[in-house]
Order: C-alpha cells, then structure tokens, then sequence
C-alpha cells in the first residue's frame, strides 16, 4: 500500500533529480524490499560474494589456483577441500575463486562494448531518422539473424584464442540488441513535450540531445544492460568451455567446467561444482535484473 | 499486397547478402595473410614460399580483393563456397552430410521445448494458487540462465552414468537422441513460454473472457476454448528467434555428446580456420533465419485477420 502512494512522487522526480531525500527514500524503500523477496535478497547475496572472488581473491581461499598436491590428486568435496580437486591435485574452490576473475572481468568488458557501441548507433539511428536510421537498422538486421554465439566464434577465430578476445567477440555480437533498445527509445524520447519545450526556449541540438535525450533513453538500455550480464557470462564461459579462451592452467569458468569432462563418470565434482557455482550466478544476474525491470515499469 | 511481400522478400535477400559481405570482410579481408591461415600454426614456419604461392593463387588471394569479392560473391549465388581446407570436399557436401543429424535433434527439441512452453503458460494462467503461478512463472528465467554445456554433464551425470538409463556419446538409435534433445529444448523453450505466459495473461484480461464466464463458461473451458488460440499466435513472431537458439544450442550439444551435425561441424571448422566451410555455414544460417521470418511475415497476416485489414488499408507503412 505504501508503494502506490510513493511510487508516482518518485516517478516524477527520478528523471530530473536524484536530490538525497530521494536517495533516502529510495534506500527505505530497499530495506522493505528485503523483508518482502528473501529470494532477491538472496541473488545480490550470490552476486556480492562472486564479485568478492573476482575482486581479492586472496581473502576467499589459502589455497593456490595453479599448484596442487599431485599425491592428492582427484580428492572428493571436504572440509579442507570444500569443492574437491582435480587430477594435478588443484584446489577447485581455489579455481574456482580465482576464475571468478577471469570470467567476470571478461563479462564486464564484453558488457560495456555493446553498451557503449550499441547506445551510439541506437541514439544516431533513432535521433536521426531517415538514411541514418535505415542503413544502422539494416545493418543490426544482420547481426542479428546470425546467431550471436556463432558471430562471436568467427570473430573469435579471426583475432586468435584469449579470454580478452573472447570479452570483445561477445560484446560486439551483443551490440544488436541495444542498439534496437537505444533506437526505440530515442524515438519516444524525442516526441516528449521536455523536449520539444527545451528546443522552444531555444536550447542548443548537442545540449538537448546530452541533457534530455539520452538520460532519459538510458534507463531501459541499463536494464537491458543488466539482463545482458546473465547472458554475457553465459557467452564468455560457453565459449572458455569449446576452448577459445585462456590456455588451461588459467582457471576460467568454462574451462573449469571442460577440464572436467573426461571424468565425468568417476570424478563427477570436477565439472559439477564450478559448474553450479557458474549457473547460480547467472540465475542470480537475471533475477536481480528481472526486479529492476519491475521497478522501472511501476 | 504485393508492396509488403515484395519489401519482406527484399530485405530477406539484403540480409543473406550482407551476412555474406560482413563473413568476407572477417574472413578474407581482416587477416593480414589470409594464407597462413590455411595451414597449420605449429607447422606455419615450415612452410615454403612455393607452397603458400600456389595455395594463393589456387583460393584466388593472389587477386585484388574485389575481384576476389565479386568472384566468391558470384559463386556463392549460385550455391558454390568453394571447397573446405580441411577436407577438399565442397562446403555445400559437407554442410548437406551432416544437416539430417542436426534437423533431427532440432525438430525433437522444438517439439520438446514448444510443449514446454505451453505446459508452462497454461499451468501459469490456469492455476489459483499464487505461490504456483510465482514458481512456474520464474521457470522460463531459469531455463535460459543454466549453461547449456553445465545441463548437458548434469543429465549425462545422471541419466547415463549413475542410472544407464542412456547412452552417453555416439549416435546409435533413439536412445542416444533422448539427452541431447532434453538439453537442447530446455533453453530453448524459455523464451517461448514467456512470450506464451505473457500473451495468455493478456488475453486472459480480454473482454471475451468476461463475456464467457458471464454465459456461464468455466476458467479451464475458457482458457482452453478461447484464450488458447488466440494468445498462441504472437510464439510464431520468435520463430527466428529460436531458430537462432537451436542453431546456437545445438553447437554445445553436439560437442558434449559427441553427435555429429552443423554445430560440430561449425565448431571443427573455426578450430581448423576453414575459412570457406565457416563462411559457408555463417550464410546458411543466416538464410534460413531470413527464410522463416520471411515465412512468418507471410503467413501472419493469413492467421490473423486483424493485420491482414491493416495491411489491405496501408500496404507498404506496416512493412
């Protein structure tokens, strides 16, 4: 009942100012959230601990990522070993932790190509119009009936095997989809009466477009942005595990997860664990992005 | 009429051209040496210079890249991508040998994932029970968040390792289909049955609805009498979509279960960097995506006679 009565004085306002009232409120209406979706409480929990590992590493696990004990080599999920080791006798919690890193960091910079590239050409398309928009959406057909695991194997494949390679392939097979955000946007945006006013009282096209425009544009293609984490960590660990990414001692989610294979019927921990740690994440990434959905359409 | 088909058909063609152009530029253009990458790269060095020239010249590179362009372009119009590197043989051979493999696997799944969809969607709409209609409604996110290749070692795991229930690798009968199928149409049906969950909500709030229940008609018999088809429909708009996801899928599923079909073959072909073979199954795949949304934007305005009356009024603005 308290959100109907708040939600339409923070609707207005969020556009414009984010004064610290508003942030107060906004961190109140946080605190109440918690109380109510354990189950969301419980994703940002996920996600903190896995951007702990990818962050210090070193405060998570005594253990080396690279060198293990060969005399205790395939020892099932301990105490001492919580997610077992491998047949060097790593540590696989220690792999895991590590890959957090490389996975992750992969995943941010993947992220912020195809937001970046993807919002520009979705603002030029959509605020140009006519010949702009034409040829950039033609374009963003393209990429987009080819399917965005499959582009970024071939880019992949052209620039060589690493995990930052891998950070670019993704990201630049992902730029359709904002672009397509961005451009929708733009085009609701401009018709706005804020817009069309600022122009009446004869503000400048670049300050309109900076000031107006693309804040308010933003909001969908950040929670689009969101949702492509869960994706983008899927894309960078599938193609770590066909084996385009870091060479194997690196520990890489999708690596660790391959690594494991050819044990599979006899050492099953090898592959299962970092594996579930991978999907929890993911499962935890679009929850986290389905409610800030939500919160953006109230 | 014919303005809207014409445009669809128009930018069909533009996409299965452009896919092809952008495949030219990675493939062809961008290397610096296109050549080395032909060979081997532990065996590169060894390599004479005799040896590289006559490759050159017998893949055209030795051409200006126009023409080369122009030449490949003309070729492939006609269904020719050269021969593959790796085994001599023409891409469209190799690329026909192994399509059944893949067809099978990808028609199982979307038979397996469509019915998924629906099971979801009507379990959602269907039931009074909020903290059912909550977990069934978060199922489609949770489909497409498992890595395909992590659900895929999870199946093996149990059904074939601790249970024997299946085979693990290999393609001997229907048995071994069984897994790869289950693992393949699970992230695919998740954008399905979130398009279906949504659109049954929808209609579920239609006027006809009330109407129904007003003679007298019962929540079941409604939703499946009334709502069913007409909130059906919009699942054929993502019909590329999901075509794109098996494809996609399908890469991932047939590497872990050993199968063979387009994917792996995808996935040999840039290990190996034969550059044909990649081009010719990146234009294929983008063909076909162009061939069913083409299909699709043919055959809506047929099921849905509200478009069809837009599209009669204004033929060209709804393209």
């Amino acid at each position: 009942m308290t959100i109907q009565l708040h939600a339409p004085e923070t609707a207005t306002s969020a556009p414009f100012t984010s004064t610290p009232s508003a942030l107060a409120r906004s961190a109140g209406a946080l605190l109440a959230d918690i109380s109510r979706q354990p189950v969301l409480v419980l994703a940002w929990i996920v996600v903190l601990i896995a951007l702990g590992w990818a962050i210090a590493p070193g405060l998570f696990t005594q253990s080396s990522p690279y060198e293990g004990d060969p005399a205790l080599s395939f020892t099932p999920p301990s105490a001492e070993h919580p997610f077992g080791t491998d047949r060097l006798g790593r540590d696989l919690l220690a792999r895991s932790i590590y890959g957090a890193g490389t996975t992750l960091t992969a995943t941010l910079v993947a992220v912020l190509i195809a937001f970046g590239i993807g919002s520009i050409v979705g603002l030029v398309a959509g605020y140009f119009g006519r010949w702009a928009d034409t040829a950039f959406m033609r374009v963003i057909d393209v990429f987009l009936s080819i399917p965005s695991l499959l582009l970024a194997m071939v880019i992949v494949s052209v620039l060589g095997y690493s995990t930052h390679n891998i950070a670019i392939a993704v990201g630049i097979s992902s730029i359709a989809s904002f672009a397509r955000v961005m451009r929708s946007e733009v085009i609701s945006v401009v018709t706005r009466d804020y817009v069309r006013a600022a122009y009446g009282l004869g503000v400048g096209r670049l300050t309109v477009v900076l000031r107006h425009v693309v804040p308010n544009a933003l909001n969908s293609v950040l929670a689009l942005a969101a949702l492509e984490v869960g994706t983008s960590i899927l894309a960078v660990a599938s193609l770590g595990f066909l084996g385009y990414g870091a060479p194997p001692p690196e520990p890489e989610w999708g690596l660790l997860v391959a690594e494991g294979r050819d044990y599979l019927a006899v050492h099953p921990w090898i592959s299962i664990l970092p594996g579930t740690a991978l999907a929890l994440v993911v499962i935890a990434t679009h929850r986290i992005s389905t409610s800030l959905r939500k919160d953006q359409r109230r | 009429m014919l303005g809207y088909v014409l445009s669809k058909l128009g930018r069909a063609l533009f996409v299965v051209w452009a896919a092809f152009t952008i495949t030219f530029i990675l493939l062809f253009v961008f290397p610096a040496n296109p050549v080395d990458l032909l060979f081997d790269p532990a065996e590169l060095n060894t390599i004479p210079q005799e040896v590289r020239d006559q490759v050159a010249a017998q893949y055209g590179f030795n051409q200006p890249v126009f023409v080369q362009y122009l030449e490949r372009l003309s070729q492939a119009a006609i269904g020719n991508f050269g021969n593959s590197v790796g085994s001599g043989r023409r891409v469209s051979d190799s690329l026909l040998e192994v399509l059944p493999n893949t067809l099978i696997l990808a028609a199982g799944s979307l038979v397996l994932a469509v019915l998924i969809g629906f099971a979801i969607a009507l379990l959602a709409t269907g039931t009074r029970r909020p903290w059912l209609r909550h977990l069934v409604e978060s199922l489609p996110s949770a489909s497409v968040s498992i890595p395909v290749f992590m659900f895929a070692i999870l199946l093996l795991q149990i059904f074939s390792f601790t249970l024997g229930w299946f085979p693990a690798f290999g393609d001997q009968g229907w048995q071994s289909l069984v897994l790869p199928v289950i693992t393949l149409a699970v992230p695919v049906s998740g954008p399905i049955a979130q398009l279906l969950v949504r659109s049954f909500a929808e209609e579920f709030q239609a006027g006809y609805v009330t109407t129904s229940y007003a003679k007298g008609a019962t929540r079941g018999g409604i939703i499946i009498g009334d709502v069913f088809r007409n909130a059906s429909l919009p699942a054929l708009t993502i019909a590329g979509i999901t075509f794109g996801n098996l494809i996609a899928g399908a890469v991932i599923t047939e590497t872990v279960f050993a199968r063979s079909g387009v994917g792996r073959l995808t996935q040999s072909a840039i290990n190996t960097l034969d550059v044909p073979l990649v081009q010719g199954i990146i234009v294929f795949v983008a063909a076909s995506f162009a061939l069913i949304n083409l299909l699709v934007d043919l055959i809506y305005p047929l099921l849905d006679p509200r478009l069809r009356a837009t599209l009669t009024a204004q033929p060209v603005r709804t393209a």
